[in-house]
């Protein structure tokens, strides 16, 4: 299941989590980022056991995003071991974005 | 199965498309990874008729939602290739033949998926076009941005820079007006070409200025200085986070091919690119489809290409090149499956409504 992510347990959730976890930076103005609410939900089945998806709202996560410097969306961040490893910004099909995380 | 059409792309064009083919009774697959399509960029959208005010993307879910009411799959990935149904026994032959004369197609998905139809309605639309100067890759999401309705709200009272001339561009400024201090529009002629609605927003708005036959040679940027949410740290700590965060460069202004205030460098936060598409139609070079030297698909009243039972509608036709907006995107899809109706049936396509001709 997608996971939420806030300001309050990104720390746990995130940074400290073993597996490698993909955050969907989004807000809900934001229509590229409504177009990709079933590509999310299709990679978090297809990468299940391996990678921990969730999103994280801008809007109610603000601290967090200040942080990664986040001033556009989607972006998508995956974390391994507490760091961002990599960031895509736009909208990305779902192929596309299973080949960069993997 | 063998479709009686194939619809590549899920924009306005394509979703029309099939709404059209459904009641054709032709049978029918969308097929592009983007539901919706360009229109989802739109902040506001007025001038579709019978639709007083909506947001892009509302729009184009509410047309996805009547495609598919209609029965119609929505198969979320690209297209990587399309070849005619009878290269496989024969490719050889069937370059040389020109045109694809049996009417069906094998449609190939980038993921290898395989499908045949007997027409295709191609609408695959356009991509983001790019200002291809330097710091525009660099900076992508840290000052950079093509879509200024997703990102603007990022910039509260900071100065920002529009570029490009047309609706987008503009009706996009005057929504940045909402939440930026200062709206520079930048654009390379001497006359904005939105719609007049748009340019007297513009005009009456305080915030927004225009910088005519100017074009952005480069996109500066650097290390953040101040950040309201964030005091400065420690340079320790300050090294440590940018490691984790993957550091904090963001866009600081432009430089200009003509002065502005007497310097060429324009100091500001973000730089949004509203300067339209290129056709996204590469895919249909192997098939000899005709394009102008643009990349755009020639077309004609009918929405037919060159290719027998290959037709097209959209941003990426040549048709769009007099106007290019949903209502003129959904009328050719309408237009072209009515003629996959007629190439498929043999017979014009019939009203849907009121008394036969």
């Amino acid at each position: 299941m997608e996971l939420v992510f806030t300001d309050k347990n990104f720390k746990e959730e995130v940074l400290e989590s073993k597996l490698p976890v993909l955050v969907d930076f989004f807000a809900v103005w934001c229509g590229p980022c409504q177009m990709m609410v079933p590509l999310i939900e299709e990679i978090v089945k297809e990468t299940e056991g391996k990678i921990k998806v969730g999103k994280l709202n801008v809007d109610e996560a603000p601290q967090t995003a200040g942080k990664y410097n986040v001033m556009s969306v989607p972006t998508l961040i995956l974390f391994k071991g507490g760091q961002a490893v990599k960031t895509l910004v736009g909208f990305r099909g779902k192929e596309d974005i299973i080949k960069e995380i993997s | 199965m063998i479709y009686d059409t194939i619809i590549i792309g899920a924009g306005p064009a394509g979703l029309t498309a099939s709404i059209y083919a459904s009641r054709y009774k032709l049978s029918n697959l969308i097929i592009g990874k983007m539901v919706g399509g360009t229109i989802s960029y739109a902040h506001k959208v007025e001038n579709f008729p019978g639709i007083l005010s909506i947001s892009g993307v509302e729009l184009g879910q509410k047309m996805a939602e009547q495609a598919k009411s209609f029965g119609v799959e929505i198969l979320g990935e690209n297209v990587g290739r399309i070849e005619p149904s009878f290269a496989e026994s024969d490719s050889a032959s069937a370059g040389e033949k020109g045109n694809l004369d049996d009417g069906s197609f094998r449609v190939f998905t980038e993921t290898g998926k395989e499908f045949i139809a007997k027409s295709l309605i191609v609408s695959s639309g356009t991509e983001r076009r790019k200002l291809n100067v330097p710091g525009e890759k660099e900076y992508l999401g840290k000052g950079v941005s093509y879509c200024t309705n997703c990102d603007i709200p990022f910039y509260k009272d900071k100065t920002v820079v529009i570029v490009g001339g047309s609706n987008a561009a503009c009706s996009g400024a005057v929504h940045a007006a909402d939440f930026a201090g200062k709206v520079y529009i930048v654009y390379r002629k001497d006359e904005l070409r939105a719609e007049p609605v748009w340019i007297d927003d513009i005009k009456d708005n305080p915030k927004i200025e225009v910088l005519y036959n100017t074009n952005i040679v480069k996109i500066l940027g650097g290390q953040e200085e101040q950040d309201p949410l964030r005091p400065r740290l420690a340079s320790t700590q300050a090294r440590s986070e940018a490691r984790e965060t993957g550091g904090q460069r963001k866009v600081t202004g432009v430089e200009l091919d003509n002065e502005y205030n007497g310097s060429k460098i324009l100091p500001l936060d973000g730089v949004f690119v509203e300067i339209g598409g290129v056709p996204a139609s590469s895919f249909l070079v192997p098939l000899g489809v005709e394009m102008d030297e643009n990349g755009y698909v020639k077309v004609n009243e009918k929405m037919e290409t060159n290719v027998i039972g290959l037709f097209a509608a959209g941003d990426f036709t040549t048709m769009s090149l007099f106007l290019q907006q949903t209502v003129t995107a959904c009328a050719d899809g309408a237009k072209a499956a009515a003629s996959a109706f007629r190439f498929i049936r043999g017979q014009k396509a019939p009203r849907l409504l009121g008394n036969s001709l």
